[in-house]
This record gives C-alpha cells, sequence and structure tokens, in this order.
C-alpha cells in the first residue's frame, strides 16, 4: 500500500515537473516571451528592462531555476488588467467554477446514471438504442452550441431564463445543462459497460440462482459494484468540468476560471493566462493522484496489483 | 519490389473495404454527408454565390428567404457585416475539413510513430515517450491548445500544428499497446532471427498491422478536432476573421443573438453538428468492423 502511494505520488510529481516545463519551454521556443510578458504597446526599452527583470537574458536552465522557484513561492506574476496577484484572481474565480461544475455534475449524473442502467438492463432493445443516440448526440455537439440554442429558446423567445450573470439558480440553470449535456453521454456509456459486466459475472449469476426478484439482483447486487468506475470517471471529470468551461463560461459570461481565462485571451494579459493553465493543470494532476489513492483504499485488487 | 507489396497491400485493403460496405450496418448518411461536405469544400468557389469574406453594410442581418424580408439574394440570410451566410458555410466547410484533416493526420502520424518507437524499443524510450504521453494525456486538451493558440497566435496553419501537438497522445498510448502485443507474435520473432534490423521490423512488420487502429482513432478524433477547432474560433484564438470559420461564425452571431437573429447561431452549429455526428457514426462503425479490441475506448 505505501509502496503503490509512493509510486503514485513519484509519478504525479513527474507530471507536475513535465507540466511546467512544458510551459516554460512553449512560451520560450515559439518567440520572445518579453513580448508576452509587455503590455501591449510597451517601448522596445520597457521589453529590454522586462527581458532583464525576469532573466529572460541568462541561460535557459537558469530561467528555469527562476521559474520554477518563483511557482513554489506561490508568485504566479500580475494581471495587467486587474493590477493585482493572478493567483489572487484565481482563487477568487473558483468557488463560482466550482458551483458550476458541481451543478453540471449533479445533472450528468442524475440524467447518466439511470439511462444508462436501462440500456444495460434492456441490452440491445429500443431503449439501448435511444441511449445510444442519446450518447452520440451528447458526444457529437458542442457545448457552446447548446448554449447559445438554450439562450436563444428560454432567453430570447420564452423570456424564462436570464441569458448570462450569475448569483440565482436560474442564472446557474442553462450553464449547468450546457456543460452537463457532454459528461451526461460520458457517464451513461460508462454506466451501460459497466452494468454490462457486473450482469455477467459470478455473483450476480448466484444472486439470480438464489432467487431473488430481479429488481434486487440489479439495485443490490449489480449497480453498487457497477457504479465505482463511474464515480471515479466522476471525480475526474469535475475537474475537467472545471477546465472545458472556458467556453461555457464565455457564452453566458459567468465568472469563473475559464471567464479568467477568455478575458486573459481577449485583453492580451499574458501572465493571467499562464496560470490559469498552470493551476488547471496542477488540479488535474493532483485530483486524479487523489482519486488513485482512494481506489486502492477501496479496492484491495489494485492495492495488490503491482 | 517493395512497389508490389505496398500494391497488394493496399489491393487487399481495398477489397475488404468493398466487402465491408456490403455488410450490414453501414453508415451510408455519414458517409455521404462526409462525402458532401468534402466535394462542398473542394468546389466552395463554384459553389458560393457571393464572396464570403465581403459585405455590404446597408444589407446587415438579412433573414432567410422563407422569413419575411428576406431576399433571394441571401438565400440563408446575412450577418452582421451583411455576408452572405450561405456563402460563409460553403467556405467554413473548407476551414474544417482543411484543418481537420491535417490535424488528424498531423497528429496520427506523430503519435503513430511515437507510439510504435515506445512500444518496440521499451526501456528508457519508452518511459520518456509515456510520461510526456501521461502528462499531456492528463492536461485538459481544449486549455491546453488555448494555451498555445496564445502563445503562438492565431492561424490556420497554427491551428493544425496546436491540434495535432494536443491530440496525438491519444494515438501513442493505443499504439504503443497493439505494439506491445505483436512484438510476442512470431513473425516478429521471426523477422529477428531472420536478422532484420529494428528499423526494418518496425517499418515493414509492426507499421502495416497497426495501421487499421491508427485508420479508426483517426475518425473519430475527427469530430474531435472538429469541435476544438470551433471552440478556439469561437474564443478568438482559431482562425482568424474575416476567415469564415463555423465557429468564428458562432462568436460573430453572438451578436445577433439576443434581438433574435437564429440564422447566425443555429446554421452554423448545424454545420459543425453534422459533421462531427457523421465522423463519430463512420468511426463506431468502423471501430467495430476492424478492431473489437477498440471497442472499450
Amino acid at each position: 500500500m505505501k509502496r503503490y502511494i509512493a509510486q503514485r505520488l513519484g509519478y504525479a510529481l513527474i507530471s507536475l515537473a513535465l507540466l511546467s516545463v512544458t510551459i516554460f519551454l512553449f512560451v520560450r521556443l515559439t518567440g520572445d516571451p518579453a513580448v508576452l510578458l509587455v503590455e501591449p504597446g510597451a517601448s522596445q526599452a520597457d521589453i529590454d528592462a522586462i527581458r532583464h527583470q525576469f532573466g529572460l537574458d541568462r541561460s535557459l536552465w537558469v530561467q528555469y531555476g527562476l521559474f520554477v522557484s518563483s511557482l513554489v513561492r506561490g508568485d504566479l506574476g500580475n494581471s495587467f488588467y486587474y493590477r493585482t496577484p493572478v493567483l489572487e484572481l484565481y482563487l477568487s474565480r473558483l468557488p463560482q467554477s466550482l458551483l458550476l461544475a458541481v451543478a453540471a455534475m449533479a445533472f450528468s449524473l442524475v440524467i447518466g446514471i439511470p439511462t444508462g442502467i436501462i440500456a444495460a438492463v434492456r441490452v440491445n432493445r429500443w431503449w439501448d438504442s435511444a441511449g445510444k443516440v442519446f450518447a452520440l448526440l451528447g458526444l457529437s455537439l458542442p457545448s457552446f452550441w447548446v448554449g447559445l440554442l438554450l439562450i436563444l429558446f428560454f432567453s430570447v423567445y420564452l423570456g424564462w431564463l436570464p441569458s448570462s450573470g450569475s448569483g440565482t439558480a436560474a442564472h446557474l440553470l442553462m450553464p449547468a445543462f450546457a456543460l452537463g449535456w457532454y459528461f451526461a453521454a460520458a457517464h451513461m456509456r460508462l454506466t451501460r459497460s459497466s452494468m454490462l459486466e457486473v450482469l455477467g459475472s459470478e455473483y450476480v449469476k448466484l444472486a439470480r440462482l438464489k432467487g431473488l426478484p430481479e429488481a434486487l439482483v440489479i439495485s443490490k447486487h449489480a449497480f453498487k459494484n457497477a457504479l465505482i468506475p463511474v464515480l471515479t470517471l466522476a471525480g475526474i471529470n469535475l475537474v475537467i468540468m472545471v477546465n472545458v468551461a472556458v467556453v461555457v463560461e464565455t457564452v453566458f459570461a459567468w465568472p469563473g476560471i475559464g471567464r479568467l481565462m477568455y478575458e486573459g485571451i481577449a485583453f492580451r494579459d499574458f501572465p493571467v493566462v499562464q496560470a490559469t493553465v498552470l493551476l488547471n493543470g496542477a488540479m488535474v494532476v493532483i485530483v486524479s493522484l487523489i482519486v488513485d489513492v482512494l481506489y486502492a483504499v477501496i479496492d484491495p485488487r489494485i492495492r495488490f496489483a503491482r | 519490389m517493395n512497389g508490389a507489396r505496398t500494391a497488394t497491400l493496399t489491393a487487399g485493403w481495398r477489397l475488404s473495404a468493398i466487402r465491408s460496405i456490403r455488410s450490414e450496418g453501414f453508415p451510408l448518411i455519414a458517409t455521404s454527408l462526409l462525402g458532401l461536405l468534402l466535394f462542398v469544400a473542394l468546389f466552395a468557389n463554384v459553389l458560393a454565390p457571393h464572396d464570403p469574406e465581403v459585405g455590404s453594410l446597408g444589407e446587415r442581418f438579412r433573414p432567410p428567404v422563407w422569413q419575411q424580408g428576406g431576399s433571394e439574394k441571401f438565400l440563408l440570410g446575412s450577418d452582421h457585416l451583411g455576408r452572405d451566410v450561405l456563402s460563409r458555410l460553403i467556405f467554413g466547410a473548407r476551414v474544417s475539413v482543411v484543418v481537420g484533416f491535417t490535424a488528424v493526420l498531423v497528429a496520427g502520424v506523430v503519435g503513430t510513430l511515437l507510439g510504435i518507437l515506445s512500444g518496440y524499443m521499451g526501456g528508457w524510450v519508452d518511459q520518456v515517450i509515456m510520461r510526456v504521453t501521461d502528462t499531456w494525456l492528463a492536461l485538459p486538451a481544449l486549455t491546453f491548445a488555448i494555451f498555445l493558440a496564445a502563445v503562438v497566435g492565431p492561424s490556420e496553419m497554427n491551428i493544425v500544428i496546436i491540434l495535432g501537438l494536443v491530440y496525438w497522445t491519444r494515438y501513442a498510448r493505443v499504439i504503443r499497446g497493439e505494439v506491445l502485443s505483436l512484438k510476442e507474435r512470431d513473425f516478429v520473432r521471426l523477422a529477428i532471427v531472420a536478422g532484420c534490423s529494428k528499423r526494418t521490423i518496425m517499418r515493414r512488420h509492426i507499421l502495416p498491422n497497426v495501421l487499421n487502429s491508427a485508420i479508426v482513432l483517426g475518425t473519430l478524433m475527427l469530430g474531435v478536432v472538429v469541435v476544438t477547432e470551433a471552440a478556439l474560433s469561437f474564443l478568438g484564438v482559431g482562425v482568424p476573421p474575416p476567415k469564415p470559420a463555423w465557429g468564428l461564425m458562432l462568436a460573430d452571431g453572438k451578436k445577433g443573438l439576443m434581438a433574435g437573429y437564429w440564422w447566425l447561431t443555429v446554421l452554423p452549429g448545424c454545420c459543425i453538428m453534422l459533421m462531427v455526428l457523421s465522423a463519430n457514426l463512420l468511426g463506431d462503425w468502423l471501430r467495430v468492423k476492424f478492431d473489437p479490441q477498440l471497442r472499450q475506448l
């Protein structure tokens, strides 16, 4: 167990290091980072000053050392637009992002799990086919387009829901639906295949042989076991949602991290863009680590596999 | 000799392809739609009734022809600069097809090569490639792509490179797994005994055997790539205006959304949806057809 956790931790650290190297190198190899770090419209003297201040005139190794040491100190630079440390900005937007992601997740699970179960229990019947169509549509409709259609229908034509902003539950409804839509399809697919696997297992056969009613077999024996992979995926997807929300947040002017990133791009506020990518990536790595470890704690088969 | 070998290989591929088309469940509609899209993209300059990038400000926000106020000049209406929506959709197909197919190709070539290298060479080569793959896979594709696009600036060429960089990891993972099992097969062992160099084995014995999977993955990736391109363009870091990309049209369409100019939002989205849906349908079918191992993907 300890060895497993140590190994996962090692992988996570390597991933974080590679993440910082990737971002560091891309910024430096694709052009002059001083031009990105300086405010738009700055003079050549300003650019040179920035270059010296950030050590961009020194060797790549020294630069990387400086980059990492400021990261470790939590210094991600200052936003040009807001004139405040980027980390503060990020943390102030995080709750809104999480709220949206949790709402979208709840929606995707409420839709995805029951439809997945029905599709598995009625495999190859019309319910299953309907589920397949739903999954295909979910995976094929871009979330931002779904968002725009929702606005068109519910805000412009019907006038029921506010088209943008945040604050009330009514504001949350459409963004959560647009964001959760894709994931509902993904969760449905996984629930279906996971249920099918469990339904073919020995212990479900035994439960049936015992003469348990089919409803009980499905709800008590199959469903609980089939749920494990779905919930694992959901845990990781929650972080992925915070990330892909950038388009949905842009559509609905939702004040989360995605919107922050979009503003960073629109205002050419490079420190903001770099910091959001770094922190989002780090968040994914850390949450995957937590999920892996929790999974091993719950399921001994994984712990002893290696 | 090499030419003859390739000829029999492609003939075999073609034969199995024809046989598959005759078989059940072939997604005829999806394939025809993709074919139509290719046709439209190829002959965009013949088909489009107007210049997609030039409009007349006096004719802004004209509705489609069947609505009140619509004219036959703009069959599907005009946008906020008075440009013909139909022409922009037609030229948008060209952007999506070009960016989509090239990006899938770039990602596929890089990912397949690295996957083969990683799987066949093993050792530290494998370790390095797989660590990078895992990290890049962990990075949310969209965020990563936005970051790269923000660094290098928007252009069609850059988008292709960015999408290739972001998505090669998907191929590398799957192909490596296949190579690991191919490596243990008799024909590879015999080739080693026969004294073939590693390069020859990878090129002549491994590569042809993973091509099926690469093609299946590529078809499935086409939808993902098209959506990502649209999202990037929508956010303003993709194809630069005034080029008519569907994602860009959606971003422009937002300007008329609250006024109820539905055609600017509904029509480009429909085009994206049809292309992605067709690619996914075809990809799903190919996956089941050629590669039962990939069904779980």
